[in-house]
């Protein structure tokens, strides 16, 4: 193997020291014996257990999850219709405005989404009175808006690299549209689903901005709480909690990856023989 | 009748001894009826006009270049292109407004659209599932057409994990387990490798002879339609320019494109300078002769056509022949040893190139030539097509 140059192995040393040092930091300090976050005393495990003793971040922590879990699922639902329009419908005026739509959430502002959905939602409930106040329910509408541009991007990119005439043979073996779709397309594109609904869940977990936008008294999601005590100081429970989120966010983020891979090296094996 | 008797009786019928294909006899019935059929894509007409009758086992081959309009008109067969008008009728009935899944037609893919994510043996099955045939007989019908195209002990697989060759029998028998009354191949062989292509041809043959299955292909490869096709039907720019037998396809083209497009040809460009009743002479510049092809067709004298010679048509001597009907002189100017025959590139006076092929049916023949030779090039009268269009 060719020997890398010493300039080459220190930007990457460097890149990677910028990038996880805070974080190592933060892991290794989650064991802090001291009750004082800068000072070393030992390594314990006590703040994880006065974690779990912890009601109000337990709550919110099972709030997060609920939330991630039921606006990943309508997020998948609804972006893999969305791709699935995107890449089969053909050409059709405003095609590209509408997928230029669809995909704008992604690189929208946080802040400018999390106000822009509160005063939509301010407004309904002023005409039709629905959603009455905010809270879970507001918050998973706001989380499943921006999770699904992320789904439908992933699929309709899975579904433009697919051969259109599995879809024709499925038709032509005497397949109506509706059972071809749940014969032929979704398991192919299934990898695809499986991993936006994996980024999607990660993606709603760790929203801050447009949670507090949209939430309501006593609905304060898992990084709300964390962000309210860290304005109180820092204490080594909030370094406890966040390295178990940062486990989590890592398997959703890395178990995503492993999918896209998996269905990238199929495809190649398909195409290569 | 068993099967390799069929394949018999199929042969001789080239020589129409036995028997007088459907297409030849006055009031046949056609098993597939296309009607003024027309296919506009905006401004863009991909398919104008054809009419066309395909006979019960046939096996026609559509042959033409990319953008010839072939591949649109067996997607409009299968269904998923709508005429922008005229009709298909297929064993009696009007295809206008039937979807392809209620269709009595099925497709083999250039792709062959094996389904990835399911075996060979669900592949195979999953036209009868959707008929809502019971589960024993979807088995052992499967295993039947698996044996057919020889990958029984395969249909645990996954295409994937299948050579090339393999793939396309599995297409093929996905594409036959639902006994279609009109099976479309769209560029059957195309990838496969040539020593593959040519077993598979005659085993394509066999198969259809067997289950008795019209066959449309369509191909851009004139090799493939020679070998297989009972007749070609020649597209270009949308239109079939010729419906002939293999043979006459090749032998009597009747436009310079058709010449052209299948196999080689020497084109020499002339006018009509004598129309007798059994002969005709042209005088081509480009020949610098005086061409006569005996049996004449119907021309007028100062009518300009081409004459057509196929390269293989032509013989190459030393001396100025006596027998043949046609002679010209040139020099030779490249020889191409290609095995079983060889290639020579000949200078004719006017400054024309002519093809000639040659068996070398012993040795020696390729050395008895060589580079700048002065050579005679003749054919006979009957060798000799004259094209008006």
């Amino acid at each position: 193997m060719k020997r890398r140059s010493w300039f080459l192995n220190l930007s990457a040393t460097a890149g990677f020291i910028f990038l996880y040092a805070p974080i190592v930091a933060l892991i290794v300090y989650s064991f802090n014996k001291s009750k004082l976050v800068t000072v070393w005393g030992g390594w314990s495990l006590k703040w994880y257990t006065e974690l779990f003793n912890n009601e109000q971040i337990i709550e919110a922590a099972w709030l997060s999850v609920k939330i991630a879990f039921i606006s990943a699922s309508l997020a998948v639902v609804l972006g893999t219709l969305a791709g699935y329009a995107m890449s089969r419908f053909g050409p059709f005026r405003g095609k590209m405005i509408l997928s230029g739509w669809v995909t704008a959430p992604l690189v929208m502002p946080e802040v400018i989404t999390g106000l822009s959905l509160l005063l939509l939602f301010v407004a309904m409930e002023r005409i039709f009175g629905w959603p009455s106040g905010r809270g879970t329910g507001t918050i998973i509408i706001a989380h499943t808006t921006f999770c699904m541009a992320y789904v439908a991007v992933i699929v309709q990119a899975r579904l433009s690299s697919m051969d259109e005439s599995l879809e024709e043979a499925a038709m032509d073996l005497g397949a109506r549209p509706s059972s071809l779709f749940f014969l032929v397309t979704l398991p192919l594109i299934a990898p695809a689903i499986i991993s936006g609904w994996l980024l999607s869940f990660t993606l709603s977990l760790d929203d801050l901005v447009i949670a507090s936008f949209v939430s309501g008294p006593g609905n304060s999601t898992l990084p709300m709480v964390i962000f309210s005590k860290v304005r109180l100081g820092v204490t080594p429970e909030v370094n406890a909690l966040a390295t178990l989120m940062i486990l989590i966010v890592a398997v959703g983020v890395i178990a995503a990856m492993y999918q896209m891979r998996r269905q990238a090296r199929l495809l190649e094996r398909l195409d290569n023989n | 009748m068993t099967s390799s008797q069929n394949i018999e009786t199929s042969l001789s019928s080239n020589t129409a001894t036995d028997s007088v294909p459907a297409w030849k006899q006055e009031g046949a019935e056609p098993f597939l009826r296309i009607e003024n059929l027309t296919k506009k894509f905006g401004e863009f007409t991909a398919v104008d006009n054809i009419s066309l009758d395909i006979y019960k086992n046939e096996l026609f081959c559509l042959l033409g270049g990319s953008g010839s309009g072939k591949s649109t008109l067996l997607r409009m067969l299968a269904g998923f292109e709508t005429p922008t008008s005229g009709r298909i009728i297929i064993d009696g009935t009007d295809m206008s407004g039937i979807q392809p899944w209620k269709r009595p037609v099925n497709m083999m893919f250039q792709s062959y659209a094996l389904f990835p994510h399911l075996s060979v043996a669900d592949n195979v099955a999953f036209g009868l599932k959707r008929e809502g045939v019971g589960r024993a007989e979807v088995k052992q019908r499967v295993a039947q057409m698996l044996d057919m195209v020889q990958l029984g002990h395969l249909g645990k697989r996954k295409p994937h994990q299948l050579s090339g060759g393999q793939r396309q029998r599995v297409a093929l028998a996905r594409s036959l387990i639902k006994r279609p009354k009109l099976l479309l191949l769209d560029e059957p062989l195309g990838a496969l490798d040539k020593k593959l292509r040519e077993e598979t041809q005659f085993e394509l043959v066999n198969i259809q002879e067997e289950l008795g299955v019209t066959f449309v292909v369509v191909t851009h490869d004139q090799e493939e339609a020679m070998t297989l096709a009972t007749r070609i039907g020649v597209m270009n720019h949308g239109v079939i320019v010729q419906t002939d037998e293999p043979h006459d396809v090749y032998e009597y083209p009747n436009s310079r494109f058709v010449a052209r497009f299948i196999g080689s040809v020497n084109l020499f460009a002339g006018f009509v300078v004598q129309d007798e009743p059994d002969a005709v002479h042209i005088e081509s510049a480009e020949a610098g002769t005086t061409i006569v092809k005996h049996h004449g067709i119907s021309c007028a004298p100062g009518q300009e056509v081409s004459v057509a010679v196929r390269p293989e048509k032509i013989s190459i001597s030393y001396e100025r022949p006596t027998d043949a009907d046609n002679i010209l002189e040139g020099e030779i100017e490249d020889i191409a040893y290609m095995g079983s025959l060889s290639v020579f590139r000949v200078r004719l006076n006017s400054g024309k190139e002519v093809r000639v092929t040659q068996p070398n049916f012993d040795r020696h023949v390729g050395d008895r030539f060589t580079w700048n030779d002065k050579v005679f090039l003749s054919w006979k009268s009957d060798s000799t097509v004259v094209l008006t269009s």
